[in-house]
């Protein structure tokens, strides 16, 4: 017998307000009797909640995202479906998307990563693409507190056991390290898929009598009420949320999407989509809605792993590894087949139906009785916003000047900063060669996979700078559109499009609303500059703990064509004898830069301009001048500046540079002036790219040493290689190491 | 030469050692589903890297009474070239065709890298393009490669000479006398951790791993012309 008589009643619920504790509104129960005519049972109200959370409604983000342009000539599905996907030429196309899994990590670091993996695979192969790479953009607090060395080395196990397993490598990402995100670790994992124009998906329901299938994995009652979990600060009590995080099973997954892209090739399938936040109800309901037809649904044929579940739990779980197809009535027995073949359940449990609504049915009984796009249809909410006092105080801070008496110690100190630091330690932990088409590994400006059977590259990569965004969300959102594309570029790809994954404070706050307002119009204006729309996305709000919001991170993935392997670049110097040039003059600009926040422990000031007129036809011209054939290494300049592109250079080399500048030495080395580049060419090619560049700087010559001898007006900085290597390599193996 | 790549459900590497053969050596090359039951008609087996069947327990425990391994045993019987890859490597420990077992990393955490190998014995079928002690770069990628066997396994493997490749300069998992890969009594089974099909083209960053499969071949036709002419 389930527990279904336990429930409250409807007026049970409007009387003691159950509703609230769903996470439901005043205001948003009223227009759920508004739009039912009477009150909601238990199963109903749960399904509101669940689908009205911030997390699957983007109800606060909604006003923000329309900023976003999602149109381009390249682009065959924009935001709304599982992912965006990029037409590549050939009909062949690239699908990708990114997303948050920060709130569960928070708790149980290893599921909370391992499951939001698997999340992002499932929304790309859904759209019918094979998954070729994973990203993961990680932010963790200060690695002093044991709390934090452990979520953050349980998030990088649970990444590497999911993406290891299931066999797709994980490329690239980034790690930052800050104490704004002290109670709430960020985790964003970004999928990247191939697929011919000929297999697009779509998660609709068309087809009135078709049958509703449910695939892979069986429910449990695991991840009930993830998604509303997802949409609250954190607190002290947090951790006794730990059921609403997910398990996963990265084996399961494997053959979900085996059996999925044999099915997107057979002719009897209608539609697919996962069932990720808010399974079972979200899958079901905005599969309908986007159809505009109606399922009927028998809960009683739904694979359990439990039992005497309610419908409740049933469909608000978040058990992984689980999809829901539309196929054509008839074929039930070919495609329960193809998922036999893989040892995996295929249950017709419902059908389409012409009145637009979600019925559900369970032991004889109707339980729940919604229209479908009701739940798809969450109230927009118009936060106020306010421009907050330290931004008014950062904008009159008179400009950060640095003291820098020791260039060497100096800049050995900034390359052992984690958030600098080499990643080996964390990218050692993933699989990063499987599928054998890794061009570029984790470690460069951007990671570049081969597309198998062309002469044709992608380069991936994610970026922001929060540091930035923290002094001014506007100029930071540009930026960090920007430098992921100055990424793309330094490897020698042309920027396509971007994925989005928007994570900030409680938009409750109107002075986070104004920053998320602000930091989406900064990346919007970018996007639109460089021609790189927002083809998918994700928002996530709530990032704070009673200490506080988290800096805005609005974490920019981006993906970029190579259009031929002999155009891959990478950083590191190649030749003794080759010319280096500085693109880019630095200005005295270090508001949130690596020195800045090494040395004062905080970002004051502010950030660093960008003129996006410039940055366009920079990108162009380096892109270019790498294309034609120029240049033999191309770094861009970002964190730690130009002192730490040029040993990122050196490092894993046997070079060392001789170079002499007519700047101030500060400014030259530790400013973060925006659209700036490290480039060498060899000799023969330099008449060409100063023809092509003409406002490349010539500043010096690769040596075959193990010194980097820098000569300004007024003293010659000398730095060793090996000793500044050591210190990068080392710095966080050392620091995870010593401390556990 | 005829290929046989197994599939298990959870094979990962699968497709990687399928390219490395077709594109790499130019030689043809099936994928074998872990269901069927035969690999008459192939010359050589490769059981490629992965997670066979999600490797909850050990590696390799389940995939061991899969369909296909009495075949593969009986391809080991007939002389053919059994290759084991990283998970196929745990999968032929396993199943009895190699001795020893496998350890979780020393480190306790997956390592993917390149890595230095030495060629221990070049007088193997595997390995006869290899210079003798040479070394050679190819990547591992795995959580449990720290090789072990007892004092009396050890011997035997130093005493026949079927230590085929050991780590050189740091042994990354811990593996016992830096064991990279080894090779049966009968000299045509060869486990190892490494992954010598990621290391199949330049554009990758190394094609050590392609002597390897061109060594298969080499020795599949002597053998065959041999059988030929007699």
């Amino acid at each position: 017998m389930p527990l279904t008589h336990l429930e409250p009643t409807p007026e049970q619920i409007e009387q003691e307000k159950v509703y609230r504790t769903m996470g439901l509104t005043e205001e948003e129960y009223q227009k759920v009797i508004d739009l039912l005519g009477r009150k909601p049972n238990y199963t109903e109200t749960g399904l509101f909640a669940v689908m009205w959370s911030e997390h699957c409604s983007y109800k606060t983000s909604k006003p923000v995202l329309k900023y976003f342009p999602t149109t381009g000539e390249h682009v065959l599905q924009g935001p709304g479906e599982g992912a965006g996907i990029v037409d590549i030429g050939d009909r062949q196309a690239v699908v990708f998307k990114i997303e948050s899994h920060n709130h569960p990590s928070a708790i149980e670091p290893y599921q909370g990563a391992a499951t939001g993996v698997g999340g992002i695979i499932r929304d790309v192969f859904s759209m019918g693409a094979r998954p070729v790479a994973l990203l993961d953009s990680l932010r963790f607090g200060e690695l002093e507190s044991s709390r934090v060395r452990y979520i953050f080395e349980e998030v990088v196990s649970g990444i590497a056991g999911y993406g290891n397993c299931i066999g797709i490598p994980t490329v690239g990402g980034e790690l930052q390290f800050d104490p704004c995100y002290n109670g709430n670790p960020l985790v964003n994992a970004m999928c990247v898929g191939i697929m011919s124009h000929d297999d697009i998906q779509v998660g609709q329901a068309r087809g009135i009598g078709n049958t509703v299938m449910y695939v892979g994995a069986s429910t449990g009652r695991d991840g009930i009420n993830g998604a509303t979990f997802a949409s609250e600060e954190l607190s002290e009590k947090s951790d006794e949320k730990r059921s609403a995080v997910q398990v996963g099973d990265p084996f399961m997954e494997k053959l979900l999407v085996e059996a999925c892209l044999e099915l997107t090739k057979h002719e009897a399938l209608v539609g697919i989509q996962d069932m990720g936040a808010a399974g079972l109800v979200s899958s079901a309901s905005e599969m309908a809605a986007k159809a505009g037809v109606g399922i009927h649904m028998n809960l009683d044929l739904i694979p359990q792993r439990e039992t005497e579940m309610t419908p409740y739990e049933m469909m608000l779980s978040e058990s992984q590894e689980r999809m829901l197809i539309v196929i054509k009535k008839g074929s039930e027995e070919e495609i329960k087949q193809i998922f036999a073949r893989w040892g995996l359940h295929a249950v017709a449990v419902g059908e389409v139906i012409e009145e637009e609504v979600l019925r559900l049915e369970h032991k004889g009984k109707i339980v729940a009785d919604v229209p479908s796009d009701s739940l798809a249809s969450a109230p927009v909410r118009h936060m106020p916003s306010k421009v907050p006092a330290s931004y008014t105080a950062n904008q009159n801070t008179p400009a950060w000047k640095p003291q820098v008496v020791d260039y060497a110690a100096t800049i050995k100190k900034l390359l052992g900063q984690p958030t600098l630091a080499s990643k080996e330690w964390v990218t050692r932990q993933y699989d990063y060669m499987v599928q054998t088409n890794t061009v570029v590994a984790p470690g460069s400006d951007a990671a570049v996979v081969r597309v198998r059977g062309t002469k044709k590259g992608l380069a991936m990569t994610t970026d922001c700078n929060a540091k930035y965004l923290a002094l001014d969300p506007n100029v930071g959102g540009k930026i960090a559109v920007a430098e992921a594309a100055r990424n793309i570029v330094c490897s020698g790809g042309r920027p396509l499009a971007i994925t989005d994954c928007l994570n900030f404070g409680s938009p409750e706050n109107p002075e986070v609303f104004w920053e998320i307002d602000e930091s989406v119009k900064g990346m919007a204006k970018a996007c639109e500059y460089l021609n790189t729309p927002v083809i998918s996305g994700n928002v996530s709000l709530y990032n704070e703990t009673d200490r506080g919001a988290i800096d805005p991170t609005p974490v920019v993935g981006m993906v970029g064509l190579v259009e031929d392997l002999d155009h891959v670049m990478t950083a590191p110097f190649k030749n003794e004898g080759d010319a280096v040039y500085v693109i880019g003059e630095a200005k005295p600009e270090f508001g949130g830069s690596a020195l800045q926040i090494m040395t004062d422990g905080e970002a004051s000031g502010k950030a660093p301009a960008l003129d996006l007129d410039l940055e366009k036809s920079r990108q162009e011209k380096v892109l270019g001048a790498i294309k034609a054939g120029y240049v033999a290494s191309a770094h861009d300049v970002s964190e730690g500046g130009l002192a730490a592109a040029l040993a990122e250079s050196v490092f894993g080399t046997a070079f060392g540079c001789d170079l002499r500048f007519a700047t101030d030495p500060d400014v030259e080395l530790f400013s973060e002036t925006q659209s700036r580049y490290l480039i060498t060419v060899p000799e023969a090619a330099k008449n060409d790219f100063e023809a092509l560049i003409d406002d490349a700087v010539l500043v010096g010559s690769v040596t075959r040493s193990e010194n980097l001898n820098l000569a300004f007006a007024s003293s010659t900085i000398t730095l060793n290689r090996n000793e500044l290597e050591n210190e990068w390599r080392g710095a966080l193996s050392c620091i995870m190491s010593a401390k556990n | 030469m005829k290929t046989a790549v197994i599939v298990f459900p959870g094979s990962n590497c699968d497709q990687d050692m399928y390219y490395a053969i077709k594109d790499g050596l130019g030689e043809e090359v099936d994928y074998v589903w872990h269901a069927e039951t035969s690999l008459d008609g192939y010359d050589a087996v490769m059981i490629p890297g992965g997670f066979s069947y999600g490797d909850y327990l050990r590696s390799g425990a389940i995939a061991r009474f899969a369909g296909i391994m009495p075949a593969v045993v009986k391809a080991a019987q007939e002389g053919k070239p059994v290759l084991g890859v990283c998970n196929g490597f745990q999968i032929l420990l396993e199943s009895g065709l190699l001795p020893g077992a496998m350890l979780k990393n020393k480190n306790l955490k997956f390592i993917c890298e390149s890595v230095n190998l030495q060629v221990k014995n070049n007088q193997t079928q595997f390995s006869s393009l290899y210079d003798q002690n040479e070394v050679i770069r190819i990547p591992i990628a795995h959580g449990e490669g720290n090789y072990y066997c007892d004092d009396a396994t050890l011997q035997e493997l130093e005493d026949q000479n079927r230590i085929v490749f050991t780590y050189s300069g740091e042994n990354p998992n811990g593996s016992r006398a830096d064991i990279a890969g080894i090779i049966n009594e009968t000299g045509n089974v060869l486990g190892m951790m490494p992954h010598p099909e990621r290391a199949a083209d330049a554009l990758l960053g190394s094609d050590d791993g392609l002597r390897l499969f061109q060594s298969i071949l080499k020795h599949w036709r002597e053998s065959t012309h041999a059988a030929y002419t007699s």
